[in-house]
């Protein structure tokens, strides 16, 4: 049991464009093991919001079962949450979306909750391009239910069991780019300065946003042996691009040189901007980040970053044309259409 | 000897091959008697396939206005050679085989207690089309033609449903026609008609409409102001979705052209209700709408709906189980399973309409009671009730009804608080909380929704008297909900009898007639059509007063009577049990004699 939480270096005391200070995003205090990923997550998403000026009760965070699922507790007190039940997260959410698109919906699921159980929502929740964040806090194994081998642990891997995997891994990101998801990056618990940005610019994007946060679990999965222990990952990790993002009101502040920076717009005018480790990274070449992943996939890297970005990216409620104002405020008289409509509809059958 | 004509009774049956237009042929038909003021059932049994299996439609015609289906078949107009041989066999004595005389009828089709009436369809519908697919559509309007004559119907009301029906096509108009005319005229060239089993007009139908109950459903949800519905394709529940998302095109478009309704085809039933979990806890009337197979995969959603509290409208239109079982036929087999779906302690509100007017009130009435009670609450139709058309009184909507959304905390009523919010506290003392919609106030009113045991302000518990308490106060919500659902309607106003009858959902038409068979034997019956579950007071006291109870119901091991016994703590033996589980919807003859044998027998 932690009792400390993980805090950044830039503690901020002063409040933000909202009003609000930084503790008023966090959460109740953890209950999960001293020095887990998912903790660093929740505190990167508290910084992310804080940063980002949200009113916490215009978002809405859910998630399904497991220790990461259980981290919504763990920040953002001021906003709705829902701990759903295993692998149906997506569901809730678009469920949720549905009824109000006004809000900031932000899905935080396990490896186990997305790539197992929950495969078959998660897949659809891409392929409507529901707006949403979808966080997975990626520690191939099942922590809750003391370390069970998931489906993204890596072919090879051992357990804390010392047995090595023999399966395939599923590469969630890899999937989310081959489903043509709209938003796609990578990150790993323990880099914020990464981390942040991308939260702050998977909340921009209007649809589908996935970051699949490697999360090392130090109960089950932090062995020598682990490809997601954080010594493995730090020894193995090739980050594409390091990215900034920039609300829209903003003046850019950093000016990267050029040639060594790209921008991108945003939907609502905000920007991210790259300044390019990779060479020649376009996180807007969905191919090319298909390849590299696999490329490092083949050199026994963890390649993080924004992956891949859809600037024209249309979301559900664009795709469904529902109205603009939010369903859940639609009020009686405009939904019922009355008793003489209903003579003329009993005619119909008569 | 002439034969007793026989007027305004009779069964018609038409056995065709699905696939082939015959349906909208039979169901025009079956609308033109109801337009001549005679009550009329007809039942689609289908099989589940899409092309070249036999298919059946049947319409009972019955003056008397009795709607549910009755055995025996006067006419059968047999034009699936697949199921020549079962169709001959299963006409009535006395009764009429009408057929295609084309190629002429095998001798061992030959029975001598029936008579024939060859028409020689294709033959006629080759000689007046060049196209094999009008061919095969112009001869179901041939059938048409020539029962109709058969039977006395008015070619005019015949004429005017066709019109309607394709007037978005008023071109083939005039081919239609023809090709009735061509029936029409064969009929009067070749056979004495009318028959003697024919009918007539009268005025028995009032404002009445033919509709079946899964549009009803749709509809009831558009009037309760619904806006989110997500499913997943199943037979015999798809064409709630149907009916609600084609109205929603025409009564539910903003001024800018936009969706006042979001129409979700989930991936699955799992996800479809989890979509609508997602929905109503964020504020807005959602619902779905499947079968037993459906429900099967919801169950652990069920669970957290009546656990977390969240309102849900769940239709579902049950078909023949257990597994895939008969999914093209119609059982009241998912009782025990709805009303206790998922694992731990759980019960749920359920609504049995026995109508489509009342799968549309039903229907409204579940939104309001999901909200009021903050429970899910599940509507039980059957294929029968769903799929087929009924005879039934209009839909009816008062426009001063104001939907009850239950209690929800508005910004104002949580600025005013001076207390801390509990998502569970029972404030009123009726076991119901209020709730709070996300996005509703800055800082007050966030809560967190778990399906892990809670205590009234919604953290994590994990202590036993912290889970009693709120457990308790579900079986206490479960006392509000039996003042809150539809009371059990009596047919009679004082009990007359020692012997009741008790019955829900589509088994009423079929035990109406039987007490009425019994009647004119002699024998009075009181009976009780019960509504909803749980049971009201009501339920209990009638039992009480009468000796002996049966519960006539379209399952196997009498699902009804064993809830019955289970929540009003009966004695078994109490309770005689007539069911009907073949997947053909129940008859008065079926109950009557059920009734005969099991109260002689002394059987219970
Ligand atoms: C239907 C169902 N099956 C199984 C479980 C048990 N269960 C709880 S959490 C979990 C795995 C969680 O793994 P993951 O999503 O990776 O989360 P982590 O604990 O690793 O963060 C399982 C199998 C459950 N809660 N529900
Ligand atoms: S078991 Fe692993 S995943 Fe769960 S809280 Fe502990 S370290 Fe984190
Ligand atoms: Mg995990």
């Amino acid at each position: 049991m932690s009792y400390i939480k993980p805090t950044f270096h830039h503690p901020s005391l002063k409040p933000n464009k909202v009003g609000y200070l930084k503790k008023d995003y966090r959460g109740v205090i953890s209950t999960l093991c001293a020095g887990c990923g998912h903790d660093s997550i929740s505190g990167a998403i508290v910084q992310a919001c804080y940063e980002i000026s949200l009113e916490p009760h215009k978002l809405a965070k859910l998630s399904g079962i497991g220790c990461s699922s259980k981290t919504p507790t763990y920040f953002l007190s001021n906003s709705h949450g829902f701990n759903s039940v295993h692998g149906r997260m997506p569901s809730i959410t678009t469920g949720a979306n549905m009824a109000n698109k006004d809000l900031i919906y932000l899905g935080i699921s396990g490896d186990g909750d997305t790539a197992s159980i929950g495969m078959g929502q998660f897949v659809h929740a891409i392929r409507r391009n529901l707006n949403m964040v979808y966080i997975v806090m990626n520690n191939g194994c099942y922590g809750l239910t003391k370390g069970q081998d998931s489906a993204t642990a890596d072919f090879g891997s051992v357990s804390k069991e010392g047995n090595a995997n023999p399966y395939q891994a599923i590469d969630l990101a890899g999937l989310a780019l081959e489903l043509n998801a709209t938003f796609v990056g990578r990150s790993f618990s323990g880099d914020k300065n990464q981390l942040v940005p991308m939260i702050k610019a998977a909340i921009s994007h209007p649809g589908f946003a996935f970051l699949d946060v490697i999360s090392p679990c130090v109960t089950f999965n932090n062995t020598k042996g682990s490809t997601k222990s954080y010594s493995h990952v730090r020894d193995h990790i090739e980050v594409t691009s390091s990215l900034d993002y920039v609300p829209f009101e903003e003046e850019i502040t950093i000016d990267y040189p050029e040639g060594e920076s790209a921008k991108v717009e945003l939907f609502d005018g905000s920007k991210i901007h790259l300044s390019k480790l990779a060479p020649d990274w376009n996180p807007t070449d969905r191919f090319t980040a298909v390849n590299r992943l696999h490329d490092a996939k083949s050199k026994g890297q963890i390649l993080t970053g924004l992956l891949y970005i859809n600037p024209e990216s249309k979301d559900l409620h664009s795709l469904m044309g529902t109205s603009d104002k939010p369903l859940n405020q639609i009020k009686q008289k405009d939904l019922c259409p009355g008793s003489t409509k209903l003579e003329e509809i009993n005619n119909e059958f008569r | 000897m002439e034969k007793e004509i026989i007027v305004n009774d009779l069964v018609v049956r038409f056995a065709n091959v699905n696939g082939t237009g015959s349906a909208s042929a039979n169901e025009m038909f079956a609308k033109s008697i109801f337009r001549m003021g005679i009550p009329v059932t007809p039942k689609n049994i289908f099989p589940s396939n899409i092309q070249g299996l036999p298919t059946w439609y049947e319409v009972r015609i019955s003056e008397k206005g009795h709607l549910g289906r009755r055995a025996g078949i006067d006419i059968l107009v047999g034009v699936n050679p697949q199921s020549l041989k079962r169709d001959i066999e299963s006409v009535s004595p006395g009764g009429y085989f009408v057929y295609d005389s084309s190629k002429k009828l095998h001798e061992e089709f030959i029975r001598a207690d029936i008579n024939y009436i060859g028409i020689p369809m294709i033959k006629l519908a080759m000689k007046h089309y060049p196209i094999p697919r009008l061919q095969q559509l112009l001869k179901n309007m041939i059938y048409v033609g020539a029962v109709a004559t058969l039977i006395d119907l008015e070619l005019d009301v015949l004429k005017g449903v066709i019109a309607e029906q394709f007037s978005a096509k008023p071109k083939i108009i005039p081919s239609n026609y023809q090709a009735l005319e061509l029936g029409i005229n064969y009929v009067k060239e070749n056979f004495k008609y009318p028959l003697n089993v024919r009918i007539k007009r009268c005025d028995n139908n009032g404002d009445s409409i033919l509709i079946d109950g899964n549009t009803a459903c749709g509809l009831g949800a558009i009037y309760a102001g619904a806006t989110v519905m997500a499913w997943y394709p199943i037979t015999p529940s798809t064409s709630v979705a149907k009916a609600f998302e084609s109205y929603c095109k025409k009564l539910r478009i903003d001024e800018d052209g936009k969706k006042k309704y979001a129409f979700v085809q989930a991936e699955d039933e799992l996800a479809a209700i989890g979509m609508v979990i997602g929905a109503t806890w964020n504020g807005a009337r959602a619902f779905t709408a499947t079968s037993g197979p459906g429900v099967s995969l919801m169950n652990e959603f069920i669970g957290l709906s009546y656990f977390a509290e969240i309102p849900v409208v769940l239709i579902n239109v049950q078909r023949g189980g257990p597994s895939t079982g008969m999914p093209t036929r119609t059982q009241q087999a998912d009782l025990i399973s709805s009303a206790y779906a998922s694992h731990g302690d759980t019960k749920h509100v359920l609504l049995f309409p026995s109508s489509p007017a009342e799968c549309f009130e039903f229907t409204i009435n579940a939104f309001d009671l999901a909200d009021r009670l903050q429970t899910l609450v599940m509507l039980i139709s059957d294929l029968d009730l769903g799929m087929n058309n009924h005879m039934s009184p209009p839909l009816a909507w008062d426009d001063d009804k104001k939907y009850d959304l239950g209690k929800v905390f508005s910004a104002e009523d949580l600025e005013e608080m001076k207390e801390d919010f509990g998502r569970y506290l029972d404030v009123d003392g009726d076991a119901i909380p209020y709730r709070t919609i996300p996005g509703t106030h800055p800082t007050k009113g966030s809560f967190f929704t778990r399906g892990t045991s809670h205590d009234e302000y919604a953290k994590y518990s994990e202590l036993g008297e912290v889970y009693l308490r709120n457990v308790d106060r579900l079986s206490q919500k479960w006392e509000t909900a039996k003042t809150l659902v539809p009371e059990p309607e009596f047919y009679q106003k004082d009990n007359r009898s020692n012997i009741g009858l008790l019955f829900f959902g589509t088994t009423t038409y079929a035990a109406v007639e039987a007490m009425e068979l019994f009647e004119e034997e002699g024998l009075m019956i009181d009976s009780i059509r019960v509504r909803a579950f749980p049971f009201h007071e009501q339920i209990g006291k009638f039992i009480e007063q009468h000796e002996q109870i049966i519960v006539v119901e379209q399952n196997r091991d009498a699902q009804f009577r064993t809830l019955l016994i289970n929540e009003l703590e009966l004695n078994p033996s109490r309770l005689i049990s007539v069911v009907n589980y073949d997947g053909m919807p129940i008859t008065a003859q079926a109950i009557q004699s059920g009734i005969k044998e099991k109260l002689s027998l002394g059987i219970s």
